[in-house]
């Protein structure tokens, strides 16, 4: 996430570092290279140039602190601004009123409403709410039977639209049947449209004004560029815009349309899509994003990531047992296991200061679903001597582990060959190659 | 492609006029002096250019270039005044698009295979719904395959667009494996020798690796059924995405090679701007643009009539 975005901004700052105090002359070139990659990252134009000009006015008319040196100082002032760009805090949907409480998701075409108002509906029942889904898309097709699997999928309770009503009247009944039922809040997807479409933007306001939502979401593609502002300007007259859900966050795109949005409505990005599975929902923190952008890492996201997987005493059992080189099959199964729980190895290690640039060189190393599934057969069907004395496996054991498992020799010599990589990956680290961070962490191989 | 004169004045062509009317407004209105449409070329409105260049996600650099160029010109004396920018401009739009235009061709042996790939939500589905409707209407018989069996109910959108094309369709059960159902559209495509094969993948973002390996394998499966196939693999970009539509790209180009692009959603949006640096940074013809939500508007890309559309 916003992993070349921070790569440009190390550059930046190198070029700074050697330079004794911020003076005219050097931080122009720097604000022109912030200018630059903010600009590439699709951050708006005219959001940028206000930006940058906010930044020199602060890096020249401020007395550098004393305990910082100027790098340092013009980090601080750029990722302030940055994070004030986006919002000083993370926003909660505003559920706080007499339920059913509706919620409204709107949107570009493709933007993914459907797939986020089902991720929505699974964090607030988590959360103890009882969510209803509610399909007024009248115009894809399938539309409607897409969120009505959803549904299904989650176990969560589903308007039963048809195609040949109105849009309007679909989300009043709707209303109406989620209050005799108890259900307190109430996601309305309505249908993707450009926000230049008259017709389809009025639909939009008179769905408002029937039902009077709690909150008005905007959902916004990460990937959208220059037009972000615009797109989210036209929805914000429209319809008063209370927030917005950030999706495909977990593709390499810049997300500029982060630090726009935020600044031309003032909506918050209430929520962040980080991935295609229904539970890859995210609150927005934006300072821990600026600190993101600038490389400086997310080490927080990171870890209450890390700790809803490991039990404390679980990982302090696997330190102990890497300090005295133990580290055996039956962990790296565990490991495989609890990594793919957290997500994936790309987003998990972006997170982690100074590992952001090398994560290109690590892609592909993760094993994919159906591959781990392999390779915990693979690993069920050795002996209990031969998990914890991986040695063993000559030629005749192995045929015997991939008969056993269901797989070929091949499949257990390459998994045999990543274990060996772990093993030593986890020497390194357990010696303090990563400043000491990763030691107490299971993210390894 | 379609020869005949709709090209320039029929309901296409005023729709993607339309459609890009957006574009031409923030290039033009926003430089002061070229929509008032006289007066001399200054400074001022070359840098006013630059940065109409950059809002229509055009790219810093490509804006640059641009204007470097007319700079250079206007020094030179070749721009008296904004009428003859614009037109220069008009050129050089041209010359960055007319070296990819290169239409499909759909020809034998068949059946001939098409694999539609991209990112979630550019509007694959949609693309390849319309492209059969444009098959269709060109003669060809048309299967298309759901090999989306990934996202919720995408099966179902592809029979309704298949219905209302009225081509042939091969699909599995949601969570099926997507080269399983590719395989069976070839083989039912070669009994019952249909012309064309237009196979519907799940989005993918581009950075998840084991999604990528999987759309490999399709591609694999593919080529042992029909040798040479896919045939052509299109690459849906969504022109409201900016800068990582170039990223996109790359990425699929490494992993399936990508043989063409269709570019979707140019209607209402300022962005026309992308087709320029998609067309210049990546290596593949621009084969198709949609500039709304009818079956009729998808078309073949015409670097005269977009250039012609724009100014």
């Amino acid at each position: 996430m916003f992993e070349n975005l921070s790569d440009k901004f190390q550059g930046v700052l190198k070029k700074l570092r050697g330079h004794g105090r911020i003076t005219e002359g050097n931080v122009e070139g720097a604000l022109n290279e912030v200018r630059l990659a903010l600009l590439e990252a699709d951050v708006n134009y005219r959001v940028v140039k206000e930006f940058v000009a906010g930044v020199r006015q602060k890096a020249l008319g401020a007395e550098v602190l004393a305990s910082l040196s100027p790098d340092q100082h013009f980090i601080k002032i750029v990722h302030d601004g940055m994070a004030k760009m986006m919002g000083t805090q993370a926003h909660d949907l505003n559920l706080a009123r007499k339920p059913p409480v509706p919620v409204m998701l709107v949107g570009l075409q493709g933007s993914g409403k459907t797939t986020s108002c089902g991720k929505i509906a699974l964090h607030l029942q988590k959360r103890k709410r009882s969510p209803f889904l509610v399909p007024a898309d009248v115009y894809r097709p399938a539309a409607i039977e897409q969120l009505k699997v959803l549904a299904r999928q989650l176990d969560i309770p589903c308007f039963d639209s048809r195609p040949d009503a109105d849009p309007v009247d679909i989300c009043r009944e709707a209303m109406r049947y989620a209050a005799l039922n108890g259900y307190d809040t109430v996601l309305l997807d309505t249908a993707g449209r450009l926000h230049i479409d008259a017709p389809l933007m009025e639909e939009l306001a008179r769905i408002k004004s029937a039902i009077d939502p709690g909150d008005i979401l905007l959902v916004a593609d990460a990937m959208t560029g220059q037009d972000a502002v615009n797109v989210a300007k036209a929805f914000h007259e429209k319809l008063g815009l209370t927030g917005v859900v950030l999706t495909k966050m977990d593709g390499d795109a810049r997300g500029g349309a982060a630090l726009s949005i935020r600044a031309v409505t003032g909506a918050p990005v209430k929520f962040v899509g980080v991935g295609e599975k229904l539970d890859a929902l995210e609150p927005f923190h934006p300072d821990r994003m600026a600190s993101r952008i600038l490389g400086m890492g997310d080490i927080l996201t990171f870890v209450e990531k890390a700790q809803e997987q490991v039990d404390e005493k679980q990982a302090r059992e696997l330190q102990k047992k890497l300090r005295r080189n133990e580290f055996t099959l039956d962990d790296f199964r565990d490991q495989l296991v609890r990594l793919r729980k957290m997500g994936s190895v790309e987003d998990l290690l972006g997170m982690i200061p100074g590992v952001g640039g090398k994560v290109k060189e690590m892609k592909g190393m993760a094993p994919d679903e159906s591959e781990l599934k392999k390779v915990v057969a693979i690993i069920d069907s050795m002996t209990a001597q031969e998990r914890r004395n991986a040695k063993l496996l000559n030629g005749s054991r192995r045929k015997r582990i991939a008969a056993g498992s269901g797989t070929t020799v091949q499949d257990v010599n390459r998994l045999m060959k990543n274990f060996q990589q772990a093993e030593e990956m986890i020497k390194r680290f357990s010696k303090g190659g990563m400043k000491g961070m990763g030691r107490n962490l299971p993210f390894f191989r | 492609m379609n020869e005949s004169g709709d090209r320039t004045g029929g309901t296409f062509f005023s729709r993607l006029k339309a459609g890009l009317s957006k574009t031409r407004e923030l290039l033009f209105m926003n430089v002061e002096a070229i929509a008032r449409g006289i007066g001399p070329v200054d400074e001022a409105v070359l840098s006013e250019l630059e940065e109409a260049l950059v809002l229509a996600d055009a790219g810093a650099d490509l804006a640059v270039e641009y204007v470097d160029t007319l700079r250079a010109a206007w020094r030179r004396g070749e721009l008296p005044d904004v009428e003859a920018l614009r037109s220069r401009l008009r050129r050089m739009v041209e010359e960055t698009l007319a070296p990819r235009m290169a239409p499909l061709v759909v020809a034998p042996p068949y059946p001939f295979v098409v694999l539609v790939v991209g990112v979630n939500g550019v509007g694959k589905t949609t693309t390849i719904g319309k492209m059969a409707s444009w098959l269709k209407g060109e003669g060809h018989s048309v299967l298309v395959a759901a090999a989306d069996t990934f996202r919720a109910a995408a099966i179902d959108q592809l029979q309704v667009w298949a219905d209302r094309a009225g081509a042939g369709i091969v699909r599995h059960k949601e969570g099926a494996d997507s080269s399983a159902v590719a395989f069976d559209a070839v083989r039912a495509a070669k009994s019952r020798g249909s012309h064309v094969v237009l196979v519907d993948t799940a989005g993918r973002l581009h950075t998840k690796s084991h999604l990528m390996e999987e759309v490999r394998k399709v591609v694999r499966v593919l080529g042992k059924e029909v040798p040479g196939a896919p045939h052509e693999v299109l690459l849906v970009l969504d022109a409201t995405g900016g800068r990582n539509a170039i990223a996109q790209a790359k990425t699929f180009q490494e992993v399936t090679g990508v043989t063409g692009l269709a570019l979707t959603k140019l209607d209402g949006t300022a962005k026309g701007g992308v087709v320029l640096s998609v067309t210049r940074e990546v290596g593949a013809p621009i084969r198709f643009i949609g500039v709304g939500e009818k079956a009729e508007d998808l078309r073949p890309f015409d670097a005269r009539s977009f250039a012609e559309a724009l100014f």
